[in-house]
Parts: C-alpha cells; structure tokens; sequence
C-alpha cells in the first residue's frame, strides 16, 4: 500500500506503507546508526519522535527480543529506504514487519532517506505526518503537522512502581556479550556490594544491566519519585537516566534532582538527566538544529586530551556558557561541533555526560564512566 | 599532540612490482602518504622497483629511486640520503619485511634512523605467529587454536583437545595435498598417517576448522595518544575458506546485529591499542554463524589491500591520515577531508552499500585451476557503490570486463540438478552465477546455504535478481516493472535482451518515465554534515545531487577499470597524470573509475569522480548529468578505447586523435590500405571469420602464423600457430568468447622487437626514445625485457624507424599518443601493430628521459604545439642512463596454469633497472625482480631441438658462472658433444628419480625449458614447468631472456650506483 510522508514544509515523499497504517504526526529525526535498529526502536528517548534510519537496508537481522532496550518501541513511526524481506541470523525470532505490525507502530519504506536526512540537516528538525491518506488540501494538513510539539514523554516512558535489579551473574546470559567472550578475569565486578538508585527518565535498559554487571545492585524508580524517598533507602550512588523530549518542560523533576544534587551522594547522569542536572544548578539547554542520533560522535575527555567514539541519541544540549564556573565545568566536548558532551561539578561527587556510555546500539568506547561511577561510590578497585 | 620537530626527511618504501595479493593499491596508499607528508614540508625520499607508479614521479616525493628493493640497496640509500626516518607500513609486506630486516640487523640504530608509524616490537608481535598467538591469549582475544604434531596418537590427542571438525595441512607438500578436514577420530587417523607420510618434514598442523564461518574485516585506526577508531567493516559474501582478496565482500556488514558489530569492534580496537600500532590496521575475523564465538585470523599492521577499499567505500584517506599519525599528530588534530568541517577521530557512516568482487585471470589462464582458496588468485578487483545490494552486485559484475553483464551471463543451464550441485560444491569465481541457476530451478535456500555456507541474506538477494529476470522475460516491460528494475541497476541491454524489445526502445521508454540515474554523494557521514567533496555513485531510486558546474570547459577521462594481465597500473598513471595536465589548462576534469585500489579513484584527483562502472550506458548516464565538452580515451587503455564509438553517439567530442583514426589502426582493411599509402610492410595476413578460412590462409602465408581476434587487449587470445590442428584448436577457445570482430591470420616473422611511442600534434612528431626487447618476436611486449636506448640498431634502422612512426602519426592525423611494434630483421623494418593511445611503456620512458610525455599529449590535445611548448620534433637525444624495463610473473600464485611465454601476456607486473651501463641496469632489473642467483648452482636444461644449437653458447656462460648443469637427454647430448659438461636426467616419465625428483629436491636455482610451439606441446613440459615454480625454483622459457641472465650474472656489480630519477634532466 501507498504511503507519505509529509513534511511542515510541504514536502511530500511517497513510498510503501509498513507496520500499522494509523495516520501520525511527529517530530522527525534521523539516526546514522548502521546497525542496532531495534535498540533504536525500543529506546525510550524517542519517544514523541518518528525515526529515519539513514542506513539503507533495516531489517537485515531480523528482531532479536534479547536485544530490546525497554519492553515496546516507543517512536511514532518509522522511516526506512529498505526493508529486508529474508532476514538472516541466529538470534532471529522475526522480521521487523510483525514486530512493527505487533506494536501498531506505523512506517513508511521506499523513500529517499538521504535527501529526507538532507532536507533535516539544512532546515533543522522538524515535524512530519505519516499516512496512507490521500491528501487534496495541503494547507491544512501542514498546518496541522506544524502544531505538534513533543509534551508529557518522560511521564509516558517511566515506570510506574519502583523495582530492584540484583547483580547479575557473570556465567549468566544476561552479561553483556562481549563480558561473556572472556570468562576469566576480564569481567569487572569493582561495584560488587553498592546501591544504587537509577532514577529512570526514560531509562535504556542496559544502564542498569552495565551496573549490575559490575556487581551494583540496582533501584529503579519512576521518574516522579521525590528527592526523599530516593535518599531514604541510604544509595550508595544515584544514576540519572536518559529520556526523552525537552528537558525544561520537566520542572518538578528537576526540582527534586536539586535536592539530589544538594546531598552528598554521588552522582553519575546520562543524556537527559545530564541535561536535568545543569538545569537544577542553574544552567540553561536549547534545542540543537537536528540533533546528535548515531554511533559514530567523537567525544574529548577534556581531563585526559582522550578521544572516544561515542554512541548518541538527543536533540537538546546544555549551554556551556551558562555555566556558573563555581558550580560546574564542561568534562567533555563534542568533537565536530564544539557542543557540550559532559560536566562535572565542583565540589561534588557528581559527573554527566550527554552521550550513552552504555551503547547498545554504538560503541562501548566509554563503558569505563560507569567503573569511575563505581570508584566515586568507593568501590573495589 | 602536534607533529614531532625531530622528522625531518623521510624514506618512503613502496611494495615493487605488481603481482598477485600486492597491487595498485600500495601505489594509491604510497601516493597519498607522501603527498600528506609533503604539505607538512617533510623532505621525501622514495624507493620503489615499480617505474609504473604515480608515486615514483617527482611532482609526488623529492627524491625518487626506481631501484630494487633488497636490503643493500635501502643501506645504501640510507648512506646516501641520511633520513632520519623510515615510513615502512605503505609499501605492503615487502615494505615491512625490508624495514624489519633492517631494524635486526641493528643497521637503522647504528644510522640513527627510527621506524615511523609503527615500531619494530609492534610488527613483530603482529606477524610472528608464536608472538601474535601469544598476545591475543593475554588480552583474551581468541585465535583458532592449533598445534603441530609429528605423531598420529599426538594429532589425534591435539584433536580431541581442539574439537572437531579439525583441519590437518601436512606441512610442505605442493599446495596442500595430503591434507583435509576430519570430522571424527577415524578420519583424522586416515587423514594424519598419510598427510605425515606425505610431508617432506613429517609434520602435520592440526586446526580448529571454522572453515564456512563468517568472515569479517575491520579496519582500525589508532594515533600515538590513543586514540582509536574503526573507518569500516566488511563481510565477506563467501565464507572462511576463500582469500578476502578473492571473495566478493561487502561493506558495511548486512548480516551482523549491533551486539556482533560491536563485539567485534571493541576487539578489534583492543588488539590495536594492544599492538601499539600508530597509523591503520586490517584485523581479519571468523565468526561462527550460530553464536558469539569468534576467532581472529590475520593483522596486518600496515595499510593493505582492505584499507584501500575501506577508504573508497568510506571516503575516509586511511594513508593520508596514517602518514599524518606517523609524524606525530592525533586524530582529533587531523581534518576529515570529505567534510572539511569534521575532524579525523570519528567513523565513517555509510548511506549506501558497497560491493567489491574480484577480477580473476581465468580469462588468461586458460588451463589454470579455478578453484577459490587461502592462496589469492585475482590481479585486481572492481568496486560499485548503490543504495541496494543487488544494484551494487549488478554494477560491479559489469565493471568486470569480462564479458559478463548478469546473472545470466555464465550458463549452467546445461547441468542437471546433480551437476548443478555439484557445481555449487565448488570454490570458485562463477559460485554466484551457479546459485542463480539453482534458484532458477527451485533449489531451496537452505539447500544452497547447506552447500555453500553463504549466508540467507545474501542468497535472497540473488533470488532478487533471478526473480527480475524472470519477470522481465514474461511480464509486458511497464513502466512500473521497469522502474524496478533500473533500480536493481539491470542495464538497458539485460532488460533488451530478457524482455526481447530493442535496447534504443527501452532507452526511450526510461527518458519518457523520467527514469534517470541520480547521483548521490560519499560523504562520510551519512548526509549529517554538509561534505565537499564531490565524490559520486548513481542509484535509480532518490533525487540527484550532483549537479553540472558552469563556466571552465570540461573534460571527462575514462579511467581503465580493475587491474588485469594486459592492462596494468601504468594507465592509471597515464589517466591521472592526464587530468592533472587537463586542469592546468584550466578544465574541469572528471573521471569515471570503479578500480578501489588506483590513485585515479583518490576523490582529490579530478574535480569530479563518478565511481561507476565503464560501460557506455553508465557513461552515458553520467555524460547527461555532466555534459562535458570532451572526452579523453587515449590513456585508459583498451577500456577507454572501447567506449570511443559509444562517446560519438552521445555527441561527446573525443579529445585528441578522432574515433574514424581510432578506428582505422584496429580495423585491418583500412589499416592496410594507410600502410600501402605509407609504404610500409607488415608481416602478411589475411581477416578470417572461420577455421577453413584461417587454415586456407595459413597455407597460402606458410606456416608458423600468428592467430587473433581484433581488437585485443594484451594478446588476448593470440596463439602461434604451426599446422592446421593447431589452428582448430585456438580457433575453437577464441570462439568461446562472444566475437564482434573477425580474426586475424598473420605470417609470423621471427626478429627482433622495437617498441616507439610518440606524440604527435598533428603536424609534428615527438619520439621521446626508442626501445628494443630483448626476447625475439612471438612473446608478448609486455612479457618481455624492454632496453632503452635500443642499442644494437643501426642509424639506417633508426631512421626507418622514425620515418615509419612519423608517416604513420600523420596518416592517422594522431592528436595525442601513438605507441608502435615493430619487427626488425636485418635491414627490414616491419609493422607489427599500431596503438593510437598511450602504452605500457609511457611511464618508464617518461621517468628514464625526464620528458613528461603524458603532460605533453595532454597539451597537445589542448591544442598546443609540440613547437610551442619548447620542444624540437623528432626523435630525442639518448638519456645518459639505459633503463631496462622487466617483466614480473605471479605463476606460483595460479596452480595449473602454463608459464611459458607466448603471443599472450601473462605477467602482472614490472620494475626497473636504470643505470649508466647496460650491465648494471640489467643487474638491477634481474634484482628487482627478485631473482637472486645463485644459490644452489645447479640448472636444468631442457630445449627443442631446433634451439639445440642455440643453447650450446648459454650453457656454457652459465658453466662458466659456475652452475653444474643437469639437461634431458637430446639437449645433453648437444652440450657435451660441444664441451660443455652436462648430466643426463631422466624424463618424466621414466623411474625415479628423474628430472621431477631434482627439481623437487630444492636444489636447483633454474630451470631453462624451450617448449614446444603450438598444440604439441608436450604435457610433460608443462608438469616441469609447474612444479619448478611451485618449489620456488626460476623457470626460463626463452634462450633471450636466459642470455640476458648469464650476462647480469656474469656482471655482477659490488656496490649500485643509486640514481635519483628526480634529478633525470631532459637531455
């Protein structure tokens, strides 16, 4: 069936439907990502968002549940050149299709992702409807598409009770697979006896597995959950997850995490609560042009002059020059563009970082922020 | 970290001549790393046995030496030149093979010379098994666990440690005979008690088996601080077991999830940071389909043949930015030249699919074993680029040139299902036309997989392609399915042919749909950053972003396709040196190249680069975005050449020479009538089309003739033929290939051979040298020994000689370049063949002479004079130096194929000996080649009886150097009987031990066999031949070439005088 894809600009792409044949409007991005499309899928932060993949051919691998970073996919819709019809590996147990199908997710293949990429990149993020619709009046279409603003995600995406990951076995599956290559000695368990509290904001599920593989056991809470009940429970550390929308728009959140930064428990953030903990200390975020969405971001450790590959999905940053010098200091910088990719704060056991160490999909380049996570809790060396 | 202060002049090594598993893509890494040394004001120093290369040219490093590359020569150009640095991980393994040499011998410290780009330590742990095995073990990267046994309990032991299936290969058996896979304890009883009997040492290496594994690439990146990155990573399509040169791969990998991707990323970055490489690195891995396991099979610390394609299919220069990382800097200080906005420390995104397949030499070796193995077969290989796979699989077959355009193109039609699977059972270069056949008849996928190991994916994407076919060929061709089609790149004529509809109908079909090639961009980074560089591939399917500038004429060179026997690296030369020349007569060039491994692909050669397949609808398509004002055929070889007429119907004027004077030096009616005009002989002959014709001919001319298709590349299909059987039988291998063109009957005139190439502007002639070959007539140009200056002519065949070339320039109204055969016996000069475009020979003669023949056709063709550019008509004064061009073969690289020269080529490659004696030169040539003699002092000596005489006089130069010769019966009869003291060895067939036996024994240094002309040649010759260069030994198959060697033997000089060629002035 035929499918659009059209854009508040007017454009109009036609290609084939997949997944639900629902009409949605959304905020359209890209991800560079080559591999990894179900992490994407299934990673919270998109909530709110329809995603291009500008990598081709999707589907080549099928869907492997193992490898899903919450429990459903969360985007809008999805957008795709070409989906696989065989699909080919071991691990298989579908094609996207059903999944896509299974989720009422909607979609659209068969159209040009790289002038679609193009067209985002030269006029910035912007919103878009996909449908099976034949559409005669534009105008009121695009208007309508304009009026979507991304609202209420972080809400959506949290859990609703609060529940308790314990360490996991390094002979278990559940170990990441590369951990699993190397049985002896190589996998990590500095952080065996520490809590930690995971304040989850749209949380990917391999924070708290890359935690509780280094031996924490993990809290994790629904993002509403005040600043006290949290600290009751005595954390070793608190990890601030990521999530998704516009980070301003979470003030009562942020207020809590005041009173989380204000404790002396050590602090490690991801993505947006990185972005949430600039704004409890008084720093400001603006939206990026079209955002940072792929595995392949070079991130600078400004304390070290080291160069890592970074995995990143986010569309705000924090302001570097709204910094209070006594408060915090950039840590890490965004290699092409100069934005900010981490801070640390004075005086504090708190540092965050607006890439994903925990990868999934992406390179695992800096998987060791969560060991100095651990050393900051006082963890075994 | 900025660049270190202390690097001031730098050694280059390049890898020598081309051969098998080391070709053009040294010569782009070389080229590049020295242009990226050179804009950080670093002094270059470059030495490289290959005249052939851009690299060797003095617009590219300071100091240029085209001399061998051993170990005493690099000593001493390190006495001379005093780097203090060498640069050893561009020049391939030869390159890192020399420096290592050098650094254990203690001679770089003693010199206070350093190795950049990767210490001596690094190497040694990269490529010392024991120590590379020993590595991997401590940072707990799996290698396939294997031991050597002695034993059949000890084998079966290690077996049973390992798990089965194991590999056994006895060690030191001709290719691997002996060995084999074992499933289970019995046969691996069997196959070790005769595998330990078979070798020569009594060992046997028992290996974990992951033959049939997934085999994936990754190239890496790492700069001194740390820092590491990966540019790309690839899959092979055919599973462990076949060479990655030889395997068609994929980039980036289809059939990986990100969990595998990552695995194997994050290895390969901690075997990089492990090895403390500084610069780029190939790391090799098996990955068993049905789990995480994984095993690394190879690192090669150096750039190769893979970061060559990794840097085309990516646009990420790995060369360039290794040769920055070597003088000190991070990547995080380099700039990503795509974006020019980025840096150098991130990873390439890929929004398309790249396809690399390789191109075998079959085609050539017509008897030889086309089986797929661990041992790399293919000379050179084409990349296509497309937004789907099978688009990206059907433009790289047709960038082949190899008569093959489809799926179709190889017909197993004629097997029955049980030949059909058993034809799928076999390794080799057609597997993917067999799959067609067997989805066309309903063989399942799992059934395939089962076979072949190939993965679903990639079968399914072949049955895609089957599946177009079939439509095509039975549904009405509507715009729709056309559509669809176009968009899995079938070409016009495929579509003509399946849908049997004239091809001009479905062009017309597609202009009216508006179903046009759109070019996209290679980028980097996947359309995230605004990129430059305009570096373009086509797709049917998105919007086109390339878009035809204004303003400076353009001009479009066609480059010359993959590298094979008979087109070699030295038309890339001539094609970029060409667009360099075109854009400072200030053109906007652009090239149209599918070669990964070639400078001319570099995106920062030409203004544009379309990495497309050379055919004339992939031109067209790229002619009617780009409307150029001209084309250039004249230096991409045959490929180029043959576009010429296809250029003219699209109303692209052809720069230079015109198609009609193209045409009439190929075509032999009007070719003979110019040379009666011109009064100039040519060996007689006749045009035939059919056997009878060509035997009726041969009568009338008198045998031996000379048999060929017209326009041939490389004495494609030309045979000396001696009586009519023979001419039956190359009659009927020609015919297997598809034949526009009628065959040519020629008398064969035995002499010698004088090569000229020239430049002709239209009225005037420049002949920048004369060259002669050292073999006599009946072996190919290119397989011969060429001396320049010839020096046993005499001034009145001289000035025939340049009278021929200048009359037959004008008659032909050559704009450009022109090259010229001749024969010359006696005081007759005759034609041998007319070539109106640049040759093989252009870039050493351009180097001995210092006369920048490429720049100056180029000129000329702009229309200039050869007057006007300072330069007096006529044949130039010799140069002070005599450069002796030799032939490199890489026979032991192709099992079963027969090594004797002839009418066709067959080396791959060349290198130079330039020096002020003919003596030395030829010393240095024979050097380069790697013929280092002597060591045992033993010959063979086997030769037709009618060379009986002719072999007395070599034998007894060699008996001289000191050689003990071993000869067959008839020859030692001669040679006794003439004094020269010879041992009569038994033949072939006779009891051991025999002449098979001797030469197995390695004991011999050389092998001189004469064989037999034409068909009745005997088999026996052949066995010899083939097991002489299997064992190692040096083979001989014409007395010329062997008096060329007594004579260098004979000569043997101490010490080189070393010549930098960037100092050769035009005389």
């Amino acid at each position: 069936m035929k499918a659009f894809l059209i854009l508040e600009d007017g454009t109009v792409f036609c290609g084939s439907r997949i997944g639900s044949d629902r009409e949605v409007i959304s905020e359209i991005v890209f991800n560079t990502s080559m591999t990894g499309y179900l992490e994407v899928l299934t990673d919270p932060s998109y909530a709110g968002q329809a995603v291009v993949m500008t990598y081709p051919l999707i589907g080549n691998y099928g869907i492997c549940a193992k490898d899903m970073e919450s429990e459903r996919p969360w985007p809008d819709g999805f957008i795709v050149r070409e989906l696989s019809r065989v699909p080919s590996n071991f691990r298989s147990g579908g094609t996207i299709q059903h999944f896509l199908e299974k989720y009422d997710i909607p979609g659209i293949s068969g159209i040009d992702t790289r002038a679609l990429t193009k067209i985002l990149r030269e006029k910035g993020t912007m919103n878009g409807m996909i449908t099976t619709h034949v559409y005669e009046d534009y105008a009121e279409v695009t208007a309508r598409i304009k009026n979507y603003r991304v609202s209420h995600v972080v809400k959506a995406t949290s859990c609703r009770e609060s529940y308790v990951i314990e360490p996991s076995n390094p002979a278990s599956e559940a170990v990441s697979v590369h951990a699993a290559q190397k049985p002896e000695g190589l996998v990590i368990r500095a952080g065996e006896g520490k809590r930690v509290a995971l304040l989850d904001l749209g949380a990917k599920k391999n924070i708290a597995r890359a935690l509780s593989e280094r031996g924490c056991q993990v809290t994790v809470f629904p993002c509403d959950t005040p600043a006290e009940e949290i600290l009751a429970m005595r954390p070793d550390g608190i990890m601030l997850s990521n999530g998704p929308g516009d980070p301003k728009e979470n003030t009562g959140i942020i207020q809590e995490i005041k009173r989380l930064y204000q404790s002396d428990v050590p602090v490690f953030a991801i993505c947006l609560g990185h972005q949430l903990m600039a704004l409890a200390t008084g720093a400001d975020t603006y939206k990026l042009k079209y955002g940072h969405r792929g595995g392949n971001h070079p991130v600078k450790d400004l304390a070290t002059g080291r160069v890592y590959i970074s995995s990143q999905n986010h569309g705000y940053a924090v302001d570097p020059e709204s910094l209070d010098p006594q408060v915090a200091a950039p840590a890490f910088v965004n290699v092409n563009d100069g934005t900010n990719e981490g801070l640390k704060y004075m005086g504090k056991n708190i540092f965050t970082v607006q890439f994903h160490p925990e990868a999934c999909p992406g390179p695992q380049d800096s998987g060791y922020l969560f060991d100095r996570f651990i050393e900051m809790m006082g963890g075994k060396e | 970290m900025p660049k270190n202060p202390d690097i001031k002049k730098v050694l280059v090594l390049g890898s020598g001549p081309i051969v098998i598993g080391q070709a053009a893509e040294f010569d782009y890494a070389g080229t590049q790393a020295c242009r990226s040394l050179k804009e950080e004001g670093i002094e270059v120093v470059l030495l490289n046995s290959n005249p052939a290369t851009i690299m060797t040219d003095k617009d590219i490093a300071d100091r240029v030496y085209i001399e061998p590359l051993t170990a005493e020569v690099v000593e001493q150009l390190i006495r001379k030149e005093h780097p203090d640095s060498i640069l050893p991980t561009l020049g391939g393994q030869a390159g890192l093979n020399l420096a290592m040499e050098l650094e254990e011998s203690g001679f770089l410290k003693e010199n206070r010379v350093r190795l950049i780009g990767t210490t001596a330590l690094t190497i040694k742990k990269a490529e010392d098994r024991e120590i590379f095995k020993e590595t991997m073990e401590r940072i707990g990267e799996p290698v396939a666990p294997s031991d050597i046994v002695e034993d059949v309990e000890a084998g079966l032991r290690i077996a049973a440690e390992i798990g089965y299936p194991v590999v056994l290969r006895p060690a030191y058996t001709l290719g691997g005979s002996g060995g084999g896979i074992a499933g289970n304890p019995e046969q691996c009883r069997e196959i070790l008690e005769n595998g330990l009997r078979l070798s020569r040492v009594g060992q046997v290496l028992v290996e974990r088996c992951i033959a049939g594994w997934k085999e994936i690439e990754y190239e890496v990146m790492r700069d001194g601080a740390g820092n590491v990155i990966t540019v790309c990573n690839m899959e092979n399509i055919d599973p462990v077991g076949v060479h990655t040169g030889d395997s068609i791969v994929v980039a980036p990998s289809q059939t990986l999830g990100d969990k595998e991707y990552q695995m194997l990323r994050t290895s390969a970055l901690n075997i990089i940071s492990e090895l403390g490489i500084t610069g780029g690195c190939n790391v090799q891995y098996a990955l068993n389909p049905d789990s995480f396991e994984y095993c690394v099979i190879e690192v090669n610390p150096r750039v190769s043949r893979s970061s060559a394609l990794a840097s085309k299919a990516t646009g990420y220069p790995i060369a360039k930015v290794a040769a920055k990382i070597a003088l000190g800097y991070t990547l995080d200080e380099i700039k990503n030249a795509v974006t020019k906005k980025t840096c150098a420390c991130f990873e390439p995104m890929l929004d398309y699919c790249v396809v690399k397949m390789p191109r075998l030499p079959f085609d050539k070796f017509i008897s030889a074993k086309r089986t797929l193995g661990t041992q790399m077969k293919a000379t050179g290989e084409v990349m296509s680029i497309c937004t789907n796979f099978e688009g990206a699989l059907m433009k790289a077959i047709r960038s082949l040139e190899q008569h093959v355009d489809c799926l179709l193109s190889y017909d197993f039609s004629k097997l029955d299902e049980d030949g059909l699977k058993k034809q799928l059972a076999k390794v080799d270069d057609r597997r993917i036309w067999v799959i067609a056949e067997a989805l066309r008849r309903g063989i399942s996928y799992d059934e395939i997989h089962e076979i072949t190991r190939i993965d679903h994916w990639f079968i399914d994407k072949l049955a895609v392609l089957v599946e177009m076919e079939r439509a095509l060929e039975s549904e009405p061709l509507t715009e729709e399915l056309l559509r669809k089609a176009k968009r899995l790149e079938f070409p016009d004529t495929v579509i003509a042919r399946l849908s049997q509809i004239p091809e001009e109908q479905v062009k017309a079909m597609r202009q009216k749909a508006g179903i046009l090639a759109a070019y996209k961009m290679v980028d980097t980074c996947a359309a995230e950053f605004a990129a430059e560089t305009p570096y373009y591939y086509s797709c049917f399917d998105g919007s086109n972003e390339a878009e035809s500038s204004h303003g400076k004429k353009k001009v479009l060179v066609l480059g010359s396709g993959p590298i094979r026997i008979g087109q070699g690296i030295e038309f890339d030369f001539c094609s970029v040196h060409s667009t360099w020349a075109f854009a400072r007569e200030g053109y906007e060039t652009i090239i149209i190249n599918n070669n990964p491994e070639t400078v001319s692909t570099d995106f920062d050669i030409a203004d544009k680069l379309y990495f497309e397949p050379l055919t004339p609808e992939d031109v067209a398509s790229v002619v009617d975005v780009e409307k150029p004002d001209g084309a250039v055929v004249q230096f991409g070889g045959q490929t180029a050449i043959k576009l010429t007429e296809a250029l003219m119907k699209m109303g692209v004027p052809i720069l230079g020479t015109a198609a009609e004077d193209v045409d009439a030096a190929e075509d032999r009616e009007l070719f003979d009538r110019i040379l009666e005009q011109c009064q100039i002989p040519r060996p007689a002959g006749h045009t035939v089309f059919t056997a009878e014709e060509a035997k009726k001919a041969a009568e009338e001319l008198g045998y031996p003739v000379l048999v060929r298709p017209s326009y041939v590349l490389g004495g494609q299909g030309m045979q000396i033929c001696i009586n009519d059987r023979d001419i039956d039988e190359f009659i009927g291998i020609i015919n297997q290939i598809a034949q526009d063109h009628p065959i040519l009957v020629d008398k064969y005139i035995v002499g010698k051979e004088i090569e000229v190439d020239a430049v002709c502007d239209g009225t005037d002639i420049l002949i920048p040298g004369i060259m002669e070959h050292i073999e006599r007539t009946g072996v190919h140009s290119g397989d011969s020994i060429s001396v320049y200056p010839a020096s046993s002519i005499t001034p009145a065949i001289e000035a025939k000689l340049v009278d021929y070339t200048e009359k037959l320039a004008r008659a032909l109204h050559v704009k450009g370049m022109i090259n010229i055969q001749f024969i010359v016996t006696g005081e007759d000069v005759y034609i041998i063949e007319v070539n109106p475009r640049s040759s093989r020979t252009v870039p050493y003669i351009s180097k001995v002479t210092g006369i920048p023949i490429i720049v100056l056709a180029t000129q000329v063709i702009c229309g200039h004079t050869l007057r006007e550019l300072g330069y007096t008509p006529g044949l130039q004064k010799k140069s002070e130096y005599i450069a002796i061009k030799m032939p490199v073969f890489s026979f032991e690289k192709i099992r079963g194929a027969d090594i004797s020269l002839g009418p066709e080529m067959k080396s791959t490659g060349e290198c130079l000996g330039i020096a002020k004696t003919f003596n030395e030169a030829l010393y240095k040539a024979f050097e380069g080649a790697g013929m280092k003699l002597p060591r045992h002092k033993n010959m063979v000596i086997t030769v037709r009886e009618s060379e009986h005489e002719a072999v007395v006089e070599i034998a007894r130069r060699f008996q001289k150097i000191g050689y003990k010769i071993f000869a067959t019966r008839g020859t030692a009869k001669v040679l006794n009987a003439n004094g020269v003291k010879a041992l009569t060895v038994r033949k072939l067939e006779q009891e051991s031990p025999n002449i098979l036996d001797l030469i197995l024994g390695h004991e011999i240094d050389l092998v001189i066999d004469i064989p037999q002309q034409g068909a009745g040649r005997s088999r026996d010759g052949f066995v010899i031949r083939r097991n002489a260069i299997e064992t190692g030994v040096h083979v001989l198959t014409s007395l010329d070439t062997a008096g060329a060697l007594a004579t260098s033997l004979e000569n043997r000089a101490r010490e080189l005088s070393l010549i930098d060629i960037a100092k050769v002035k035009e005389s």
